[in-house]
């Protein structure tokens, strides 16, 4: 048996009598049914993961790259190489086509446009607000737990549940806020008709259900800072302020990276709110496409637009590798431009601090 | 230092009298523990709670109205009197219970699932060396900036291939594993298991799976819950992939049906603001019942890295 999972070939067990062959054998048996146990059983524990990963994760990855280059009908099935067509003036079969025909599409610069202008609009002041409410939060409140639960709450509501409501609050014939913003002497802004409206009323869904949630995220990490550093940032005469850019910021540079990465990813794929925001029955981003998002256009090819295109599924799977080509991209300037904003205000000491932390 | 010698050592300055009040004071305003939040914290947490509270309220506000015109009429700040009419019709016409049931299933499912295979592997990620641990653990970690529409197109494919287009199989099968749960437990159990602790239980004689179950499960319990309720949480919440999967049958999980409701009933806000009251109200108790353990996980299962 061996003594540590990390080494497998440890020492054997203690001195035994060598006279006693049965004993011997049965030892040496356990040994090499321990080593090998050693030796199989993180390949069998990642296993169940990797086999499910592989059916529902990876397997479709390679499909929809396949998927992407032919002609795909959700009624009749795979129907050969894409054509791109009269869109870009060709009939010849391409396996570049779908991507072509795509790149043609004004709604899909459209889509584009608003995934981003909404990402935007929703990803930085929710951020923002997470670190002052986490900051807040932090400090030695009563009732704690209420608190932390109040701001958790919106976390438990369903996106396209939230949309609804959200919908109704931004009406834009008598709606909550048009009603208020009457009362006030401003005239009625058109919510969901105008763009940029539109996209602020979306974000403002988007920040209702994750701010919460990041604060909490936040403020664990800042509970697992070491107090004297705190303490040494007033010795040295920080303010709050100052103590909060100084020393909480880069202290938090991990947490912050991971927040703002799956923020990236989980913004620019934004679906549910701008197809429940929909007043009326289509859920295809407003009349003008105002706010027409990249995963509600693919939606809308691949599953939804009757015409005489029909739904296909290859269009839809060229924009899903486009998206996922913009979430990379993405994700990579973020991380290295989070890392850098994160440490340029600590210091050294600081900076060695964090990894301990974060190990 | 750790934050108990930091309560320590405040004690020990409040203990010296009048003549160090002032470093007390000073100490006092840098640590969690002493600083007192002023008005100002409270003001601005109130109102985030008011901002927390105020959509649902409003929702049931609208729900309880007597007539069907609001969407013309003064938006609806007091509660009506036709509450438990509106919300009994759109109980009959979502089929709330079938919604309901198909829900907590396919959520608890892949909950259940989703925290056992990845404590299993992110304990073998954070305690075992084996070939080829780093560039899996990459691997997996890669995987998570995958937007789910990647995998939209072919998994339509593949439920329909299998003929489990419609049901919540389709709904369930591609919840079952996530790449965030195995980095969010490697994460934890890197931290959280000293190796000293997995050794003495080799030294004597567990096995290796024993070891796990007995050693690094109930190690991993704060995390494990945390991932739990999250997933529980987003499966319960996930409309684009039910809705594209469950096609016509629409009364299979409650945001489905709620966003059904809307489709057919749009010009009825108060039956579609019943809909939604009636899809969020279970969670919403869940939540009452569970958040002091949900917050108090968060704090544990703190993303360190």
């Amino acid at each position: 048996m061996t003594a540590t999972p990390v080494a497998p070939d440890k020492p054997q067990q203690s001195p035994r009598p060598a006279h006693d062959a049965t004993l011997e054998r049965r030892l040496r048996a356990r040994g090499r049914r321990g080593r090998l146990d050693v030796r199989l059983s993180p390949y069998l524990y990642i296993s169940p993961f990797f086999l499910l990963f592989l059916v529902t994760g990876l397997f479709p990855l390679g499909f929809t790259a396949w998927v992407a280059t032919r002609q795909w009908n959700t009624i009749t099935g795979d129907g050969g190489v894409a054509v791109c067509g009269a869109t870009c003036g060709t009939t010849d079969p391409s396996v570049l086509a779908n991507f072509q025909w795509v790149l043609h599409q004004p709604a899909f610069w459209d889509a584009l446009r608003n995934s981003f202008s909404i990402f935007l609009i929703s990803t930085i002041p929710q951020i923002v607000a997470a670190l002052v409410l986490a900051a807040i939060l932090d400090a030695n409140l009563k009732a704690k737990t209420f608190w932390r639960m109040g701001v958790l709450l919106p976390y438990v509501i369903a996106p396209s549940a939230a949309a609804i409501i959200f919908s109704q609050i931004f009406s834009d014939q008598s709606g909550l806020i048009n009603t208020f913003l009457g009362w006030v002497g401003i005239s009625p802004v058109p919510w969901h008709a105008n763009t940029l409206a539109s996209h602020i009323a979306i974000a403002s869904i988007v920040n209702f259900r994750w701010t919460g949630y990041n604060t909490l995220i936040f403020l664990a990490a800042m509970q697992a800072i070491p107090r004297d550093v705190f303490e040494a940032s007033v010795v040295d005469g920080a303010g709050r302020v100052r103590q909060f850019l100084s020393v909480t910021i880069p202290m938090l540079r991990p947490t912050l990276i991971f927040v703002i990465i799956t923020s990236t990813i989980g913004g620019l794929q934004i679906f549910d709110e701008p197809q429940m925001f929909t007043q009326g029955t289509s859920g295809y981003g407003g009349p003008n496409r105002q706010f027409l998002t990249v995963s509600l256009y693919l939606w809308d090819l691949g599953f939804n637009h009757v015409s005489i295109g029909q739904p296909n599924l290859g269009r839809s799977a060229a924009v899903a590798w486009l998206l996922f080509l913009i979430v990379v991209v993405f994700a990579i300037v973020n991380f290295l431009l989070t890392r850098r904003i994160a440490s340029a205000g600590g210091a050294h000491a600081t900076k060695s601090r964090t990894k301990e932390v974060a190990r | 230092m750790s934050r108990e010698v930091s309560v320590a050592t405040l004690r020990q300055i409040g203990g010296n009298g009048v003549a160090n009040a002032a470093a007390r004071k000073r100490r006092l305003a840098v640590t969690s523990e002493g600083r007192r939040p002023g008005w100002v914290s409270y003001t601005i947490l109130t109102v985030v709670i008011l901002i927390s509270v105020f959509p649902l309220y409003y929702a049931v506000s609208i729900a309880s109205q007597a007539t069907t015109d609001t969407q013309y009429g003064v938006p609806a700040l007091r509660p009506g009197s036709g509450l438990f009419r509106n919300l009994s019709t759109a109980f009959g016409e979502i089929d709330f219970l079938t919604a309901l049931g198909g829900t907590v299933l396919v959520s608890a499912v892949c909950a259940a699932s989703t925290v056992l295979f990845s404590t299993l592997a992110g304990y073998s990620f954070a305690k075992l060396r084996f070939r080829g641990r780093g560039p899996l653990l990459f691997f997996v970690i890669g995987t998570m900036a995958i937007p789910t529409q990647l995998a939209v197109v072919p998994l339509y494919i593949m439920m329909a291939r299998l003929h489990l287009f419609g049901t919540l199989w389709a709904v369930m099968i591609p919840g079952l594993v996530t790449a965030f749960g195995v980095f969010w437990m490697t994460q934890y159990l890197e931290g959280a298991l000293p190796f000293e602790l997995i050794e003495a239980a080799r030294v004597d004689g567990a096995s290796m799976i024993r070891t796990f179950w007995s050693v690094a499960l109930p190690a991993a319990r704060p995390a494990a819950a945390m991932l739990a309720l999250f997933t529980f949480v987003a499966q319960w919440t996930n409309y684009y992939w039910p809705m594209l999967i469950l096609g016509p049958n629409k009364n299979a999980m409650l945001t489905v049906a709620a966003a059904a409701l809307k489709g057919a009933r749009f010009t009825d806000y108060t039956l579609v603001m019943s809909g939604v009251v009636l899809t969020a109200f279970p969670l919403i108790v869940v939540f009452f019942f569970a958040g002091r353990q949900l917050v108090s996980g968060i704090m544990a299962g703190a993303v360190k890295g």
